[in-house]
């Protein structure tokens, strides 16, 4: 069966790959810590599930103080002039489309098939995780589409890999260390402590103000933690549950339908949330940081209002 | 109160654009010590979380194959496709994306979409070759600009779609904790009381979306008076 430990291996490869030829790179002044930092990334990937919590947790710091002290750099060769891209897209035509739209198709194929294929009983993939396991698949299938069509270097692929990933650079593991940051929070008790301050400081006996603190609530403790599935048992569990539903006899439901994408508005507006939110500054080359996070506000808040409305005149509707 | 630690530490940490890396580590570490936890268990428990967290990073798989289109000349070639098209404006291309993201994304097709595979190889040219199509070569700001609309149409048209599916993992998610506290709902129901915000996140952002045109007219008009 195939398990995310494949896929996880199968990522470690790559990052080994964009590590080894940062390390052949004399046009990147910082290739020693390029090459350490994707290097300590790789053996997290291949590696991990078998080392020791201790070890692995010395393993980010290392990637951490690699990125921080000096930091990371890039390689200066173009791989492609302008003129040679125009030019090959002229060639090509939109036969170039065929292996990007591969990705999709066969990731939305492959969560489809996956759930209805078993070979003597047992399905050929892990089905807790198909639709991560269905893209590596799938970025295969397209790479070797790709391969076939341009016949390129054999090592162009991890060449353009390690173009791509150096220009991101370490904006590429911030919402797996967010992820790991959340997970602390969770362990501490976070959550319990911000219902708290709440619960003490707003006045809840209005229907009003307790649905507009549980949706602001989901939004805020949203941005601080950059997850709606970190903040939804805390907030629900804190006032959601107690007041909206058995103070004041509103529907869970629609109280928590309306409560996750109260939280999603949060999303739109943290940093935190980097994969959304930072990662495509980086994947765009956007000097701003937050010039994404500033186009999504304004629909963040008008539909945090309309959310806060929504609930409140449907939650209490009998 | 002590617990909230590694909250300050962010906020003051992102402020003065200090490596997030190296804020979110410290923010981590200090929220574990002030919970109890001795150092070096702390960094265990960073470390597992780490290793936990890896699935996130999955999608960076696609960039050997997408790199290998972009040399050669996928982004160009999605520019010349718009090129093509006299009707298409930067507004319009986004629209598009934005109805088709949402609508597929409440059948459960998630994964027709994203950053790296989506917006930066195809979508984000595809607006600029638009804008170039109606205005000529652009301002850096101006193509700055449609770059952050084009990441912003696939974030708000996924997050206001998907909840519509009732498999989804916030769904379920719902369903599971409402469970643990003695309630039992139905995800059907969950989905259908997600429409009227998602009805509301497409008429505010689609709104935005054709004033966007607007005002990258005006920014470049601003950009030319001022070279």
């Amino acid at each position: 069966m195939i398990t995310l430990e494949h896929v996880y291996w199968l990522t470690g490869l790559m990052m080994l790959g964009v590590a080894i030829i940062n390390a052949r790179d004399a046009t990147n002044p910082r290739r020693l810590n390029n090459t350490a930092f994707w290097g300590i990334y790789a053996l997290t990937f291949l590696a991990g599930t078998h080392l020791p919590d201790i070890a692995n947790g010395f393993l980010v710091i290392g990637m951490v103080l690699v990125a921080s002290i000096r930091g990371l750099g890039q390689g200066k060769k173009e791989s492609a002039t302008r003129e040679e891209r125009e030019a090959s897209a002229r060639a090509w035509g939109n036969k170039l489309f065929i292996p990007a739209l591969t990705i999709p198709l066969v990731t939305v194929l492959g969560t489809i098939l996956f759930k209805k294929i078993n070979v003597n009983g047992s399905p050929i993939v892990d089905l807790k995780q198909v639709t991560v396991i269905s893209l590596a698949i799938a970025t295969l299938i397209a790479l070797a589409v790709g391969m076939a069509m341009l016949r390129p270097p054999l090592l162009a692929p991890i060449k353009e890999a390690r173009r791509l990933l150096d220009a991101v650079g370490w904006a590429a593991v911030l919402p797996q260390m967010l992820a790991a940051l959340g997970a602390l929070f969770a362990i501490a008790g976070v959550g319990n402590v911000v219902t708290g301050i709440a619960e003490r400081w707003i006045p809840l006996d209005n229907a009003l103000v307790v649905v507009m603190t549980y949706a602001i609530g989901m939004a805020v403790f949203t941005m601080i933690m950059g997850n709606a599935f970190a903040a939804f048992p805390v907030m629900t569990a804190g006032i959601g549950l107690p007041l909206i539903v058995q103070r004041f006899g509103g529907d869970p439901t629609i109280m928590a339908a309306i409560g996750m994408l109260s939280g999603f508005c949060g999303t739109l507006m943290t940093p935190m949330a980097a994969n959304f939110n930072i990662v495509p500054t980086a994947l765009l080359e956007l000097p701003d940081e937050n010039a994404v996070i500033k186009v999504q506000i304004p629909t963040a808040l008008m539909l945090l209002a309309a959310n806060i409305l929504l609930m409140y005149f449907l939650v209490f509707r009998h | 109160m002590l617990t909230l630690v590694g909250i300050v530490i962010v906020v003051i940490g992102f402020v003065l654009r200090i490596n997030p890396l190296l804020v979110v580590t410290i923010a981590g570490l200090a929220t574990g010590i002030a919970s109890g936890l001795g150092p070096l268990e702390v960094i265990a428990a960073f470390g597992k979380a780490f290793i936990t967290s890896r699935y996130v990073a999955i999608v960076w798989l696609v960039l050997p194959v997408i790199g290998l289109l972009e040399h050669a000349g996928l982004k160009e070639r999605a520019r010349g496709v718009v090129a093509g098209l006299r009707a298409a404006t930067a507004s319009r291309v986004l629209l598009v994306y934005f109805t088709i993201r949402q609508i597929t994304a409440a059948l459960g097709l998630t994964s027709l979409g994203g950053h790296a595979q989506m917006v930066r190889p195809l979508i984000a040219p595809m607006a600029e070759g638009a804008a170039e199509n109606q205005y000529g070569e652009l301002p850096e700001k101006v193509r700055h600009k449609i770059r952050a609309n084009a990441a912003a149409v696939d974030n708000i048209a996924l997050f206001f779609g998907e909840d519509i599916f009732i498999a989804i993992g916030s769904i379920l998610l719902i369903r599971g904790f409402l469970e643990q506290n003695g309630i039992r709902v139905e995800p059907t129901q969950l989905a259908i009381w997600a429409i009227p915000t998602a009805i509301c996140a497409f008429v505010i952002h689609c709104t935005r979306l054709l004033l966007l045109d607007r005002s990258l007219r005006a920014d470049i008009a601003r950009e030319t008076d001022k070279a």
